[in-house]
């Protein structure tokens, strides 16, 4: 593809199909790939796991805020073994799908759900919030660690699931956990030195690695990741992307994400919504190069955004 | 999977969220819960008892002749006189109170605001109306019991019999009551100033003013209500105080004014206000009038209760542009000082 | 710069292009230093009364040396006979010993901050998080309320009402007998003290508490909620620790709040210069105490006796420096907050 083309131009027309010129392949896809690049990493990292199995079901799926519509019959599976990113504009309404699977929407006064979401087999609804949270757990756009020294901020859920009261900070049981959480999220080799060091006082990057850490230390089975690299550098944003490909063989990811080479990057599957509607659904490869809809093709061709 | 149609929204029942229940809770979280709920209602229900039993005590013993007639000692102390000469007592130490302080703090709160140099010695003023603040006010009225008492001062108050001078007026009442009422002033005329954009300023500066212009014609003016609010809260402060009256005003039954001259004669007599006749008629005191007490002290709580509201109404003006939660608190702080 | 090089610069810009301009530029200057003057003399009013107030108190501390705070024999005798110009057998006029009101004061302050302190957190923690709007919004007023009521009010509540309902309901006559060759018990003491201290020193603490413990990040507090922490558990480890310095300042505004109380004390305490023992149990509540600014109240028209105003002053400079090093501690407990930009 010829680099001095153009870019097409950008629409904000939602209403109808956008005239643009015929879409080309993202940059960083697979043809244009440098061998040794990040995305090349990644991309030959992103081998199939062997156990794919099913954690969440969203069924049919309708989300309101008070009369507003935000997300319209959705139903998608959650699998452990795969990332799966929810793509799409502002306004699509794929975060607020994402603070349902936590139930978070319910903070919001006036929130009202229909259809089914399933944990294991089990709605959501029944089960109790508190437990659910700790085993879906999110991780957000901002890095929010708390006032806290970094052995705190990991230990802060991991010590309400295993009901150790503070006292008891140095059990090794508590440690451990601590250490194999910081692991897993790639950050104990910079802070192995000082753990009691204040959370406050990391870069950017660590700090969003910290909260992941965090999320870990509970054990969840499923991790919501909202825009989790949006604040961060590039640097930053690819350690924390080789991260979400290394954990989905024991966590079931569901990112969300902006960025649309992040997607392609990490994502095994890829739902694209529009307007609150689950407009397609599939391998990250089959949407990206071969979308069957036209809205996607727009969408993933940069028409708009 | 790809996208089907536009499906109409569900019409039948919406699976609405529940809040979080606390019944999932451990045992020690839902205690503390049920306290923090028992702590909040318990609050409304000391205030409402208070104002309900000053109410009901209040009514029965208040009567429209109270407001008229002067203080009379008798026999029959809860058919005898009233309180017209304390109420008019309070309105005079607190107009003289406000009229020293007012300006006062609004001064001292402008050179902190807007000159503030040398900074060491800005700081030291800051620390200095802190700590006014924070002096009780029997010590300050025993202060000034102390200062006026001297001779040169004996033009403020009267001369007792054997020649030393009292110390104890109107006028010497008003003047430690805007010590009172100073910290207030200067702490709701300094935020309202802080929270001013420096743009103002700047305009004002832009366009070849000096800085005293601009305090005058542009920050005063706008902050107004703030000023207000803050003289009010310092009037609620000398309303409610008796310590000062005690011994400065010398609580006597009636106002004795001094020498000839009509006015100034009051201001330098003695006199009693609200606060010290609610303190007389008590047991604490000298007359035992609880009927008596019971009246004026729900009088004094209606006044108090009146100023409240003026500050809200001041107060909500000001803040109207910043409705939520965190502006309620910080007025709620701002007047609790 | 240099002082002189910036006053040498400063005089070259302001060399007005008119002499309207100059008179205005002239004017700014006198009014800045009259307004700077007014501020001085502030501070020349509080040394005055430091001053002031040392002086006239000296005497009584020179003369009872530190045995001043300390105990031996009655207080209330103590002050009788400086009023009454007969001086105690054996001791000067001045002799004084305070410990019985400086424990009384103690009692009383501690026990109604404590108590305060426990009930203003719950109450700031129910104001921010758990109470409905509505609720909410009564509040506010409601708290307004408690603090605007006078504390001769307070006062005459607990005088006429409470004192006599703790006599008749919570003082049994077989507590009275077991203590009356000491002391008599009427209602009038460190329960009734306490509890209407505690009321009047709620409304400050509730209020800066929970304008603290709003100011607390939302991000905080979802991402708490989001690992699976119930409400109450995120308040206490999230909310509280970061509002702890904000309370130690509301702690310490609401104890010089509280050992400042001379009226509502001087009608509800007792009146008797009596130092409760804890020793007693639960009689130790009902006994009469008297506080050092209900002491001075109560005494004040012995001021321009000779040993009884020294003793007073000596009482009153001892308030004066406690307020001082209050306003110190709660200068420096206000550091922390302004990390969080907290205004209190």
């Amino acid at each position: 593809m010829d680099p001095l083309m153009p870019p097409p131009v950008r629409r904000i027309a939602l209403d109808r199909e956008p005239h643009v010129a015929p879409p080309r392949p993202i940059p960083g896809g697979a043809d244009s790939a440098a061998p040794g690049s990040a995305s090349a990493r990644l991309r030959s990292a992103r081998a199939p796991v062997g156990d794919v199995r099913e954690r969440m079901l969203i069924e049919s799926v309708w989300l309101a805020y008070g009369e507003n519509w935000v997300v319209r019959d959705v139903s998608l599976p959650v699998r452990q073994g795969e990332v799966l990113a929810l793509i799409g504009a502002s306004g699509s309404g794929k975060t607020t799908l994402l603070r349902s699977l936590n139930r978070l929407t319910e903070v919001t006064a006036g929130a009202s759900r229909s259809g089914r979401i399933t944990l294991d087999g089990q709605e959501i609804h029944d089960v109790e919030v508190n437990d659910l949270r700790r085993r879906v757990t999110m991780v957000f756009q901002q890095p929010n660690p708390f006032p806290m020294s970094i052995f705190d901020n990991v230990a802060y859920a991991a010590v309400e699931k295993t009901g150790a009261g503070r006292r008891r900070r140095r059990s090794p049981a508590l440690e451990a956990a601590v250490e194999d959480a910081l692991r897993r999220a790639g950050l104990y080799e910079e802070v192995a030195g000082d753990l009691d060091r204040s959370a406050l006082r990391l870069s950017g990057g660590q700090q969003q690695r910290l909260c992941i850490a965090r999320a870990l230390a509970a054990q969840p089975e499923v991790l919501l990741l909202d825009e989790p690299c949006s604040a961060l550098d590039p640097i930053s944003t690819a350690t924390i992307e080789e991260l979400i490909v290394e954990l989905r063989e024991s966590v079931a990811i569901v990112i969300v994400t902006h960025n649309l080479q992040q997607a392609f990057r990490v994502a095994d599957h890829v739902a694209f919504m529009h307007l609150g509607e689950l407009v397609e659904f599939g391998p990250s490869e089959q949407v990206f190069d071969r979308p069957t809809h036209s809205r996607t093709r727009d969408y993933v061709s940069g028409a708009f955004g | 999977m790809s996208a089907h149609a536009t499906a109409a929204p569900p019409a039948s029942t919406i699976a609405r969220p529940r809040g979080s229940r606390t019944a999932a809770w451990p045992l020690i979280d839902r205690i503390a819960y049920w306290l923090c709920w028992a702590m909040g209602i318990g609050l409304c229900l000391i205030a409402a008892s208070i104002v309900i039993f000053m109410l009901v005590r209040g009514v029965a013993y208040l009567r429209l002749s109270m407001f008229v007639s002067s203080p009379a000692p008798s026999l029959h102390q809860s058919q005898s006189g009233g309180f017209s000469d304390p109420i008019l007592g309070t309105l005079i130490v607190t107009a003289l109170g406000i009229a020293i302080a007012a300006p006062l703090g609004v001064a001292i709160a402008s050179w902190l605001s807007e000159y503030a140099r040398p900074a060491w010695l800005a700081r030291t003023v800051e620390s200095a109306i802190e700590m006014i603040a924070g002096v009780p006010s029997v010590v300050l009225a025993i202060f000034g019991l102390l200062v006026f008492s001297q001779g040169f001062l004996g033009f403020l108050s009267q001369n007792a019999f054997n020649g030393s001078v009292t110390g104890q007026s109107f006028v010497t009442a008003g003047i430690v009551m805007s010590i009172l009422a100073l910290p207030l002033v200067v702490a709701s005329t300094r935020e309202a100033l802080a929270q001013l954009p420096d743009r103002l300023r700047e305009a004002s500066y832009a366009l070849g003013k000096t800085r005293a212009t601009t305090i005058r014609r542009v920050l005063l003016p706008a902050i107004r209500p703030s000023i207000a609010s803050g003289v009010v809260l310092g009037m609620g402060r000398i309303i409610g105080d008796t310590a000062i009256i005690t011994i400065l005003l010398g609580a006597t039954l009636k106002n004795e004014p001094v020498g000839g001259v009509p006015l100034l004669g009051d201001l330098r007599g003695t006199g009693s206000t609200l606060t010290s006749y609610v303190f007389n008629n008590s047991p604490a005191g000298e007359g035992n009038a609880p009927q008596k007490a019971y009246a004026a002290a729900f009088v004094l709580l209606m006044i108090v209760l009146g100023l409240n509201a003026l500050v809200t109404r001041l107060t909500a003006g000001a803040s109207a542009r910043r409705p939520g939660r965190r502006s309620i608190m910080r007025r709620v702080s701002a007047w609790t000082r | 710069m240099p002082p002189a090089a910036a006053k040498a610069r400063a005089r070259a810009v302001r060399t007005p292009a008119s002499k309207a301009n100059a008179r205005a530029v002239r004017a700014d200057e006198r009014v800045e230093r009259t307004l700077g003057a007014l501020a001085v003399a502030i501070l020349v009013l509080i040394a005055l009364m430091v001053v002031t107030v040392a002086i006239k108190a000296w005497p009584s501390f020179s003369y009872n040396g530190l045995h001043w705070f300390g105990p031996g024999g009655d207080v209330d005798t103590q002050l009788r006979v400086m009023r009454e110009g007969t001086p105690i057998a054996g001791h000067g006029p001045l002799y004084f010993r305070a410990w019985p009101l400086l424990w009384g004061t103690l009692l009383t302050t501690v026990l109604a901050v404590a108590c305060a302190l426990v009930i203003s957190t719950l109450a700031a923690v129910f104001l921010t998080e758990f109470a409905p709007d509505g609720v909410r919004r009564t509040l506010e007023p409601v708290i307004r309320l408690l603090a605007g009521v006078p504390s001769v009010v307070y006062g005459l509540i607990g005088i006429l009402a409470i004192a006599p309902w703790i006599n008749e309901h919570l003082i049994s006559n077989s507590r009275k007998h077991s203590v009356e060759y000491v002391v008599q018990l009427n209602g009038a003491d460190v329960m009734t003290a306490t509890v209407i201290l505690t009321v009047m020193i709620l409304p400050i603490m509730v209020a800066i508490s929970a304008n603290a413990l709003a100011a607390v990040p939302a991000s905080w507090r979802e991402g708490s909620a989001a690992l699976g922490v119930n409400r109450w558990r995120t308040i206490w480890r999230i909310s509280l620790r970061t509002a702890r310095p904000a309370i130690a300042a509301a702690t310490v505004l609401a104890t010089a709040r509280a050992l400042g109380e001379a009226v509502m004390l001087a009608m509800v305490s007792g009146g008797r210069g009596f130092a409760p023992n804890p020793l007693d149990g639960v009689t130790f509540l009902f006994e009469p105490v008297r506080p050092l600014a209900a002491t001075i109240f109560q005494e004040s028209e012995g001021l321009t006796i000779g040993a009884l105003g020294h003793t007073i002053y000596a009482i009153g400079a001892v308030l004066l420096v406690s307020a001082t090093m209050l306003s110190l501690v709660g200068w420096a407990a206000k550091q922390p907050l302004k990390r969080y930009g907290i205004r209190t």
